[in-house]
This record gives C-alpha cells, sequence and structure tokens, in this order.
C-alpha cells in the first residue's frame, strides 16, 4: 500500500502530537514500513538547541525514543530554515520529496477563523503535496 | 536552505565553538496563547512593556503637543551639542576596533562555528544590509548634503565658493568642492557601517557561536552574566524596540513626505495629508505582504530589486552627467576623504562647531540608535562568514559604495551649482531656499529624460522604504518574543501595522514626527555605551573561539 510514512513533528510542543504520532505509527505496523520524523529549525538558538546540529542531534534521539516505544522503524530528517515562520509549508513539501514518502500523518488544530487569513500547516501539504495526507485533528 | 539530514551526517559539535552553559532556556519568559483566532508566543515583560509605552508617548505628543515639542526639542540639542565630544569619539573607537579586527588572528573565526556554511550569495546578503542599513538616506541626502557642505556648513572652516549676494568667489571653488564630497562621504563611509558591524558582529558572534538567544541583551552576557535575562536584559532589550520603532516610524512619516514632495513635483499631486497618509498605508501593505512571504520570499526579494534599480538610477546618471568629471571627482573626493579623516573626526577642539553638532553629532546619535536594527538584521543574514570577511564586506564595501555614490549624485549636481548659478534647480532648493525633499529630483532636472528618471526615484524611495519595514518588524517581532524567530505570524502583522499606525498618527499632528526623532537622537546617547560595552564583549568572546 504504502513504502514510508513522513510525520512533521514540532519539538518544543511534542505533547500536542500525541495523536498523530499514535496513529502514524499504527499504519507503519499495519504495513511494515518505516517513519521519517520531520523537524525545521532556525539557524538561531531557539526553545530546543543552541544551533542547528544540536537540533539534529535532539530530533534524532527524538526518532529513536519513538522507535523503541513504538516498535517500528523510526528515521529522522532535520531541516535549517531562515524563517521558518514564513516558510514552513514549502520545507516541509520539499521534505516529502527528500525523504521519498508516499504516506504523510500530521498533525492540525480544529480549523478556526484564522485560517480563512493563515491556512493550517496541514490544509496546504494536503493541498499541495504529490503523497498522500492524513491530517489528524486535535 | 541547508539539508542537515541526520543520515547525511551531521557536521562535528566543534564546529559549533564555544558555547555559552547557561541555565537559561530560549522562551522560558514567553507566554503564548490565542486572542480571539490569533496565537502568539511574546516574551512577557519585554513586549508589554514596549508596546505600551510606545501607545503612552503617542497620546503624550498628541495630547500635549506644545509641551511635548518644547521638551523633546531641548533633549534633541542637549544630546547632539553636549555629547558631541562623545559620540565623535566612541564612532572613531568602532572604526579603529573594527580595523584591528580585520589584521588580527581573531579575524579567522567563523560565525557559526569553524564549519559553517555561508547561508546567502554574496550578492543577496549585500543587497539585503544595504537596503537596511541606509538605502534610504542616500536617497534622501545624496544631493543634499555635498552641495550643503561645500557651499554652507563650511566644514574644518572652508569657505563657501559663493559670497553674500550669490556671487562665484573662483579661488575657492576646488577646495569648497573636495571638502563638500569629503565631509559627506565622511558621514557615509567608514563611521556609520562601523557602527552597524560592532552590533551586528556582537549579536552574530553570541547568538550563533555562543548559542545564547539573537536579542540585543545577550552581547551582554560577558559583564553581567545570568541576570541578563532579568531586568538589566529587559531594560536593553525594550530600548532597542524604542529605537526601532521610533526610527522606523519617523522615517516611515519623513519618507512619505519626500514621495509626496515627488509625486507632486512629477504629476502635480496636491501636497498633504491625505496623500501622505495614502503613501504611509500603501508602504505598509507591500511591507506586510513582504513579511508574511519571510525573509527569503519577501523581504529579499525586494532587497534584490531594490538594489538593481537604485544601480540602474546611478548608472544613468554617470553617463547622463559629465562622465569623465564624475570619476574625477570620485577620486578627488576619495583622495580628500583619506586627507580629512583625521581632522574630520577629531572629537575635541573643534573651531567649525555649527558643522560637528549640527551635522557630524546628529548622524552619529541617528546611525547608533538605528544600530539595534540594522545590526540585528545584519547578523541574522551572516551566519557562516569569518570575522574578517564580515567586516571587510560590512565595512569597505559599503563605504566605497556610497563613495561611489555621493561622487556621481553630489559631483553631478556640485557640477550643475557651479557651472550655471542663474539657472540652477540645485542650487534654487538647496542653498538659496533649503528644501530637502527637492533636491533629488531638482537634480534629475537638469538631466535628459528628467521625468522618467523621476518616476524611478520616486518608486526607489518608497521600495527603500518597504525594505526597512519589513527587516524591522521582524527584528522586533524577534527582540519582543525573546528571541525565538520563528514566532507566530500575526505578532509580526502586528508589529508591521503598529509601525505604520504610529506614522500615520504622528504624520497628523502637528511637529510630531520632529518630536519623535528628537526621542530617537536621544536613545542613541544611552546605546552608545551599550555599543561600547559590546566591542569589550566582541573582544573577549572571539578570543575563547577557535581558529
Amino acid at each position: 500500500m504504502f513504502t514510508k510514512i513522513m510525520t512533521p513533528v514540532d519539538l518544543a510542543h511534542a505533547d500536542r502530537l500525541e495523536r498523530s504520532l499514535v496513529c502514524g505509527a499504527a499504519l507503519a505496523r499495519l504495513w511494515g514500513i518505516p517513519v521519517t520524523y520531520v523537524g525545521v529549525t532556525a539557524q538561531t538558538p531557539g526553545s530546543i538547541a543552541h544551533n542547528p546540529e544540536e537540533y539534529a542531534r535532539k530530533l534524532a534521539a527524538f526518532a529513536e525514543a519513538q522507535g523503541a516505544a513504538r516498535q517500528i522503524t523510526a528515521q529522522s530528517h532535520a531541516v535549517v530554515s531562515h524563517d521558518p515562520t514564513a516558510d514552513l509549508d514549502d520545507v516541509l513539501l520539499a521534505a516529502v520529496k527528500d525523504t521519498g514518502a508516499d504516506l504523510v500523518v500530521m498533525a492540525s488544530h480544529v480549523p478556526g477563523l484564522a485560517d480563512y487569513l493563515w491556512p493550517s500547516n496541514g490544509g496546504k501539504i494536503a493541498a499541495h503535496a504529490a503523497a498522500s495526507v492524513m491530517v489528524v485533528r486535535g | 536552505m541547508t539539508d542537515t539530514s541526520s543520515d547525511q551526517g551531521i557536521p562535528e559539535p566543534e564546529g559549533a565553538a564555544a558555547i555559552i552553559e547557561t541555565d537559561y532556556n530560549i522562551g522560558q519568559d514567553n507566554i503564548d496563547g490565542q486572542v480571539g483566532p490569533f496565537g502568539f508566543d511574546i516574551h512577557n515583560p519585554v513586549f508589554l512593556i514596549s508596546g505600551l509605552a510606545i501607545v503612552a508617548f503617542v497620546f503624550y505628543t498628541l495630547a500635549l503637543p506644545d509641551q511635548a515639542g518644547a521638551a523633546f526639542s531641548w533633549l534633541f540639542s542637549a544630546v547632539t551639542k553636549g555629547f558631541d565630544w562623545f559620540f565623535l569619539g566612541a564612532a572613531n573607537i568602532f572604526v579603529i576596533f573594527c580595523l584591528l579586527l580585520i589584521v588580527t588572528p581573531v579575524g579567522k573565526v567563523r560565525l557559526g562555528g569553524a564549519e559553517a556554511t555561508p547561508d546567502y550569495s554574496y550578492i543577496g546578503w549585500f543587497a539585503m544590509l544595504f537596503a537596511a542599513g541606509m538605502g534610504i538616506g542616500l536617497m534622501f541626502f545624496g544631493v543634499l548634503e555635498p552641495v550643503y557642505h561645500m557651499a554652507i556648513s563650511a566644514p574644518l572652516g572652508v569657505p563657501s565658493p559663493f559670497d553674500a549676494d550669490g556671487n562665484l568667489i573662483p579661488e575657492n571653488v576646488e577646495a569648497a568642492k573636495q571638502m563638500g564630497l569629503a565631509a559627506t562621504i565622511f558621514h557615509w563611509g567608514l563611521h556609520p557601517w562601523a557602527i552597524y558591524a560592532v552590533v551586528a558582529l556582537a549579536l552574530a558572534l553570541f547568538s550563533f557561536n555562543k548559542g545564547l538567544p539573537l536579542t540585543i541583551r545577550s552581547a551582554f552576557y560577558p559583564v553581567l552574566g545570568e541576570r541578563v535575562w532579568g531586568w538589566w536584559g529587559h531594560v536593553i532589550d525594550v530600548l532597542a524596540v524604542f529605537a526601532t520603532l521610533f526610527g522606523l516610524a519617523t522615517s516611515l512619516g519623513f519618507g512619505a513626505q519626500q514621495a509626496n514632495a515627488g509625486l507632486n513635483h512629477v504629476f502635480g499631486v496636491p501636497i498633504g495629508p491625505t496623500a501622505q497618509v495614502m503613501l504611509i498605508t500603501g508602504i505598509t501593505a507591500i511591507a506586510l505582504i513582504s513579511v508574511l512571504r519571510g525573509l527569503d520570499g519577501g523581504v529579499k526579494v525586494l532587497s534584490e530589486i531594490n538594489i538593481a534599480i537604485a544601480a540602474l538610477l546611478l548608472l544613468f546618471v554617470l553617463l547622463a552627467g559629465p562622465t569623465m568629471l564624475i570619476l574625477t571627482d570620485f577620486g578627488q573626493g576619495l583622495a580628500a576623504y583619506v586627507r580629512e579623516i583625521v581632522p574630520l573626526s577629531n572629537p575635541v577642539g573643534r573651531e567649525d562647531t555649527g558643522f560637528v553638532q549640527g551635522w557630524t553629532s546628529f548622524y552619529w546619535a541617528w546611525w547608533i540608535s538605528w544600530s539595534p536594527f540594522v545590526g540585528m538584521f545584519i547578523a541574522r543574514v551572516s551566519r557562516g562568514r569569518t570575522v574578517r570577511e564580515f567586516i571587510t564586506c560590512v565595512l569597505i564595501v559599503p563605504s566605497l559604495v556610497c563613495v561611489l555614490w555621493m561622487a556621481v549624485f553630489g559631483g553631478v549636481a556640485i557640477d550643475q551649482v557651479l557651472s550655471d548659478p542663474a539657472t540652477s534647480q540645485v542650487k534654487a532648493q538647496v542653498i538659496d531656499s533649503y528644501n530637502p525633499p527637492l533636491s533629488l529630483f531638482a537634480m534629475l532636472e537638469g538631466l535628459p529624460l528628467a521625468n522618467i528618471t523621476s518616476v524611478i526615484a520616486i518608486v526607489l524611495v518608497i521600495v527603500f522604504f518597504v525594505t526597512s519595514s519589513d527587516s524591522g518588524s521582524l527584528v522586533i517581532d524577534t527582540i519582543t518574543a525573546g528571541g525565538k524567530v520563528d514566532a507566530p505570524v500575526p505578532q509580526r502583522v502586528f508589529w508591521c501595522v503598529f509601525e505604520g499606525a504610529v506614522a500615520i498618527v504622528l504624520l497628523l499632528s502637528a511637529g510630531g514626527l520632529q518630536s519623535l526623532q528628537s526621542m530617537v537622537i536621544s536613545t542613541g546617547l544611552p546605546f552608545t555605551v551599550v555599543l561600547l560595552v559590546m566591542c569589550w564583549a566582541i573582544w573577549r568572546g572571539l578570543r575563547e573561539e577557535p581558529r
């Protein structure tokens, strides 16, 4: 059915991702395929890491922990962006290609008024990615 | 964009150099949540204090315009006249410090760690730092200043080529012309760029190499230690937000007036608040699109377009004007600058107080108050350069471009004034009556295709403002989010709109812009101290870095 799952993660808000992580892992076990966790960081120090290298290490550790806890093959893919706020959608779309994933499982909030002005990342990815996209609410 | 996929091998951690270990987590003082449908993530005291204080200042100047006007103009003259020696002396220290960094071994340190690679090409990088740094000033002062210094302000006591009745005194011409160019280049050359370079280098070093958040306070870590995360740091950051927002708002106001003067000159658009409010609204709207598109898709693209148009205009004036004469001016202006830089930058015992206090001291205070904004923006786009490369590109190259610009625009204008004083529009707008916003258009009038070039000049003025406004909004957003560059979108929209709103409100009140300009200049004084401390912090920080 699918060969590889990609799950975008925001390490600063990992607690809000539980449902999408569980869902992605269940699908990965169902077909016996790997999950690649994609994280986006700026070059400047942030709440997660002092620099992009440290961020990549933390993301790799996150992926390893997920793999062990959920019994799946997990990889990580850290991407550096000059301006994550503005570029997130484009960066994630590029990551779908780079990782070679054919299914994206990602978390999204319940759409509200603001989504008319700034569409959610999940919505944008679903609209533009070549891969299948599963948007997990709340 | 760099891809550091984990299975491609991560650069060695020592590439990231001497990280400062601190208990502070970036974002720990932030509050995040929702206002209605909009998310936010702001640094608690800094965002609220700076936002509320700005509103309070605007109310003060509106409610008590006379009192505010008097208070601010007193402050303005106290700062520029009483502390001229301090500004001039400090600026000299910054230039010497930067030149030293180029030649000493610490110049080999790479921003972002030994393994870091530059994110932007030289062209893109240069376009951004130039457009944010002083592009707009070149439009406003490129004609005005050389002519004014030649004929009126008498730097170092060099006499004017005109007598009291406006007749040419031939024996004064050559010296006055060279001094006019040299004094202008002095104000736009090494000194301002050294000021920017100090702030930019401090922020880049402490953020990319030491791992501290990208805010002004981080450069104070070597001095204040952990206290920098408390009220000391809050005060420094709030001051930086003030200087940036008020600087941008006043510039927006003055820019709207210049664009309005230009539109009046070419199309007969009436001069008045209606046109200016529409201009500010338009500029803010374009800036808004730019910040929404982000650093690469918005700010960088606009900066590049901007520099391309400016280069075309420069080339046109060079070719349409007396080309050989301009090239000679360039050589002579540069030579005069080199010859006169020491006497011009001498901080004490000057006879030409009018020039020193009215121009040099004002400029140094102005550059210094802009330095948190421009410096932080330069820092953000400079990762991966070595210190030597960084200083050369931030100090030497822009200085040379400014010399060229001033030699071309000023040289043509001076030539128009001297060769035919009776009909020269520049003489009419700068010397006979003082009309700064029109000086550029008056010079273009003396060249062919004046209507087309004037329209291009108006477009340039507007786009230069957009590039200052969008990069300024990103900077304020980062400072007020405690150094986070990935705060929610509505926040940068808020600052961009707020900036335009402050500009409009002040434009509509009598003397509002002047009051606020005085405020901006006054913040230059505490910031000079900030910059001096930064020099020391940079030196200490660089010595610990692996080279």
